[in-house]
């Protein structure tokens, strides 16, 4: 291999010096497609050690941002800081992190034990100890047995597994995770969801990982970041974004709610549906000034359906067995509210009463 | 199996086994008949072995050239963006299209040793005689990558088409720079698709005939040896020579699929094909000039071939270009009794032996892929082994086995008549159509017949709204490839051709040695012109076709 190589490993091989997880800052990164805002000003903290999701649907800037971090597109302003150090026009081979793509990306012409071993070749390891570290870091995600395979012989889920034994044998920076679920089957996925939170606490890690999947990012990070058309709309743990959302586009996004008017009265608040009032304590994100326009987020298992007279009048409009409890719609005054509980008393077609359970519920402004 | 599905295969199989199978093993007992001593003759032969080797070299040559073309504008068209790239991919495939002798009559004007280019070097460093000669093998294997590159482009940039660049994303990210991911991912993932396109030109640099014939200056190749040995009528020596031509084309098939299916990987995903702008200055500029000059350098021939067509015949000598232009060239080959013949048969034989390969090539498309019968795999394996047979040798083949009537050895007498051409046409094209109606046959759901039938219609309703709709793409694209290559055809007509079905090719040929450029050139144009319209036809037919049905 030529001279410009070997210069390139010594690169990667300082960057490597100090192995202990890094703090990631991004400092109003912004990028444009052929003048479209992708990301718009965009500024995250990740601490060193923690597990940040970035969720948003498609096309919200998700992607583009990990890219960006990962160093394969250019931010047109802003800045990406590790540890404080700028590394924006560092390029990606010499930044030290460890990637894990959405279809996984592993190298169809090597074995398995190769591919893992594919990152320690750059950073001037010998042969003999490539090897023994490719194992030991398949044997860490149970896949030992399998290092001699072809990649194309294993599973989807085996897959996944060599991709992060892969980024993670390099004891990187910081670890990207693009979609990495997303390929998998429902059942797997809920295993490996669990396993991933494990794999990524034990080895200390700082991880961004990007999902359109709520509960996969509720699941494994330790904090979550909403974007929308490459804003940020919020940040903070999977209960303050489910439980205090900011913004009414939060509240839609994350988790299943009703929206509906409220008179907010500082303290608490005055929900109105067919004729009926109920007050409730509230939380606004964004201090105490009442909201002129707010609207009560009503989580369905705030909810339940009773007989009592002091609950709002509605009917019953569809029925769901969903195991442990029941997931019913009912109609109040052309509202429909979703609400799950355990009673089964109700039938599709019936008048009840729904009564709000607990507070306090969040109030966004419309 | 059903009945009807055998009353079609058999009697195929037969005809096939006739004209494709039976004239090679003619040939290979022809070179055995005196019980090997043709054999001997060949192997103490200096002049045999010769050719052998220089074939086999020049092949090689022809390979690594055409690759050191091919792969690079593959990836700087496929992955970069600059001025000019839509310009220079348009004209990228230009070579392609350019039939094997007008390809080589051009570069004679061009850069032989009274051509445009030559003389305008030798008047620009006041030279006094020629700075090259364009002839010997390197000669040959300059002629060779000019028309064969397209082969490697094609192939490379469909392959980069569909190459997943998050592969060299993780490669990068993992720290490796851009020659080690090159040599380690990128080259790796590419080998399937380069050794299709090496095995392309490999084999048409092995058949190729008119290029050692122009420029070869006495040097010996098998293609013009096994010519000389038939115009000697040493028939016995033809049959040893076009033997080993036809077995060294069957080594270099083997070992390029055996490159090809070692090394055969499915890419799971699909990765963003992004084109990285030059964005520095300098490097810009460079790639403007760059490409102005490969661009004129591509489209050169073409222009020159269709300048000398308006050449006075006879008056261009010692000059830079041709001095005197006229009309007159066209207007006597539509007019000249002696002139006009060449073009009707070029037409009526390649309309013959295409109309032929069409239903033909359909029949045979639909029972390989639709229908389950014993002998499949033979049909198969008959209709595209003349692919891997030089034409030369499909030729000497023909001329041994349709020399007489003997109907108990299987034999008509075809040759000296008008339609040995015509059915050496059909033979070379015939795997052109059959693997491309094979190809889009088999992007139909099988079940879809089924469920016509099922619907309750006929065997020919479901023929001709099902079966013949979906082979349809194909039929275009096969049946178009099959009629270029037929009326360009120039090695096989070489040697079977009567005074009576001569070709343009043929005629070309006679021109050039009575020095009549411009008549020659007219006739080139003309089949440039019959090529371009038959693309665009296909062009308009493709349009046109009803949506392909896909699974």
């Amino acid at each position: 291999m030529g001279f410009g190589d070997s210069q390139q490993q010594q690169a990667v091989v300082t960057a490597q010096d100090t192995s202990s997880p890094a703090a990631l800052t991004l400092d109003r990164v912004t990028r444009r497609f052929a003048g479209q805002l992708a990301v718009d000003a965009l500024s995250l903290e990740i601490n060193a050690g923690e597990l940040l999701a970035l969720v948003g649907a498609s096309g919200s800037g998700k992607t583009t941002t990990l890219r960006m971090v990962a160093g394969y597109e250019a931010p047109d302003a802003g800045a990406i800081r590790l540890d404080g150090r700028d590394i924006t026009s560092l390029p990606p081979e010499k930044r030290g992190f460890g990637m894990v793509f959405q279809h996984y990306a592993l190298f169809p012409h090597l074995s398995v034990q190769d591919n893992v071993a594919f990152g320690l070749e750059a950073r001037g390891v010998g042969t003999s100890e490539r090897r023994k570290r490719a194992l030991q870091a398949l044997d860490n995600v149970g896949l030992g047995p399998k290092a001699a395979r072809q990649v194309q012989a294993l599973s989807g889920g085996e897959q996944q597994r060599v991709a992060m034994a892969r980024a993670m044998v390099i004891q990187p920076r910081v670890l990207l995770l693009d979609e990495p679920l997303s390929n998998l089957d429902p059942t797997l996925r809920e295993e490996m969801r669990t396993e991933l939170r494990a794999t990524l606490q034990r080895a200390a890690v700082t991880a961004l990982f990007v999902t359109h999947d709520q509960e996969d990012a509720f699941a494994i990070a330790d904090r979550v970041a909403l974007l929308q058309d490459g804003r940020l709309l919020q940040h903070g743990t999977p209960e303050q974004l489910y439980d205090r959302p900011a913004s009414r586009a939060v509240a839609e996004f994350i988790g299943r709610a009703a929206l509906v008017p409220a008179d907010d009265r500082g303290t608490h608040a005055r929900i109105t549906l067919g004729g009926v009032s109920q007050d409730a304590a509230v939380t606004r994100v964004g201090g105490e000034a009442m909201l002129p326009n707010a609207l009560a987020v009503l989580r369905p298992e705030a909810l339940d359906i009773t007989q009592d007279d002091s609950g709002w009048p509605g009917r019953v409009t569809a029925r769901r067995f969903a195991g442990a409890v029941m997931a019913y719609s009912v109609d109040v005054g052309g509202v429909s509210l979703e609400i799950l509980t355990s009673s089964r008393s109700g039938a599709v077609g019936d008048a009840v009463r729904v009564m709000l359970q607990r507070d306090p519920v969040a109030l966004v402004s419309a | 199996m059903s009945r009807r599905t055998l009353l079609i295969a058999l009697p195929l199989i037969a005809a096939l086994i006739w004209i494709v199978a039976f004239p090679n093993v003619a040939v290979i007992a022809g070179s055995l008949d005196g019980g090997g001593m043709h054999w001997v003759e060949f192997m103490r032969s200096p002049s045999d072995r010769e050719a052998l080797w220089t074939s086999l070299w020049i092949s090689v040559a022809s390979v690594i050239a055409s690759t050191a073309i091919g792969l690079p504008l593959a990836f700087l068209l496929q992955r970069a963006e600059f001025p000019g790239r839509k310009v220079l991919s348009a004209v990228a495939t230009l070579p392609a299209a350019l039939p094997p002798l007008v390809g080589v009559i051009a570069f004679l004007f061009l850069y032989g040793e009274s051509g445009a280019i030559t003389r305008t070097v030798q008047s620009l460093l006041h030279l006094d005689a020629a700075p090259w000669a364009l002839s010997g093998p390197w000669a040959i294997v300059f002629v060779h990558a000019y028309t064969m590159y397209v082969y490697v482009y094609l192939f490379v940039s469909a392959a980069l088409e569909n190459y997943d660049t998050s592969l060299d994303d993780a490669a990068r990210g993992l720290g490796h720079g851009p020659i080690r991911r090159f040599m380690r991912i990128t080259l790796p993932l590419l080998t399937p698709a380069l050794a299709g396109g090496a095995l392309l030109v490999f084999m048409s640099s092995l058949g190729s005939f008119s290029a050692p014939y122009v420029f070869g200056g006495g040097l010996r190749v098998l293609s013009t040896q096994i010519i000389n040995s038939k115009l000697n009528d040493a028939m016995g020596v033809a049959f040893v020579e076009t033997a080993v031509l036809a077995l060294s084309a069957v080594a270099g098939l083997l070992l390029l699929r055996w490159l090809e299916g070692r090394r055969q990987y499915t890419i799971t995903s699909k990765g963003r094909a992004i084109r990285t702008p030059i964005r520095s200055r300098g490097v810009k500029l460079f790639a403007i000039v760059l490409s102005t000059l490969v661009v004129t350098i591509l489209v050169l021939p073409h222009g020159m071939v269709l300048l000398t067509a308006f050449a006075v015949d006879g008056a261009w000598t010692t000059q830079v270009l041709p001095p005197e232009y006229t009309l007159d060239n066209f207007r006597r080959l539509l007019t000249d009794p002696q002139l006009l013949p060449p073009i009707r048969n070029t037409v009526v034989m390649a309309f013959i032996a295409t109309a032929a390969n069409v239903v033909v090539g359909f029949v045979i498309g639909y029972l390989t892929v639709l229908r389950k019968f014993s002998g499949r795999k033979l049909l198969e394996i008959l209709a595209v082994l003349p692919w891997t047979i030089p034409p030369t040798a499909i030729a000497i083949g023909l001329a041994s086995t349709f020399d007489s009537f003997d109907p108990w050895h299987g034999k008509v007498l075809l040759v000296g008549t008008f339609w040995i051409l015509p059915l050496a046409y059909f033979i070379r094209g015939l795997p052109l159509v059959t693997s491309a109606v094979q190809s889009s046959l088999r992007q139909m759901e099988p079940s879809v017949e089924d469920a016509a039938r099922g619907l309750g219609a006929s065997w020919w309703l479901t023929m001709k709204r099902v079966v013949i709709p979906a082979a349809k793409p194909g039929l275009i694209a096969g049946a178009v490839l099959a009629a270029i290559t037929a009326i360009g055809e120039f090695v096989a007509t070489v040697l079977l051709f009567t005074l009576s079905n001569r070709t343009i090719s043929v005629e070309v040929l006679q021109q050039l040695r009575s020095q009549a450029f411009g008549t020659a050139s007219a006739y080139s144009v003309l089949l440039i012109l019959m090529t371009f319209i038959l693309t665009l036809t296909a062009r308009w037919l493709q349009g046109r076709s009803e949506p392909m049905i896909v699974q």
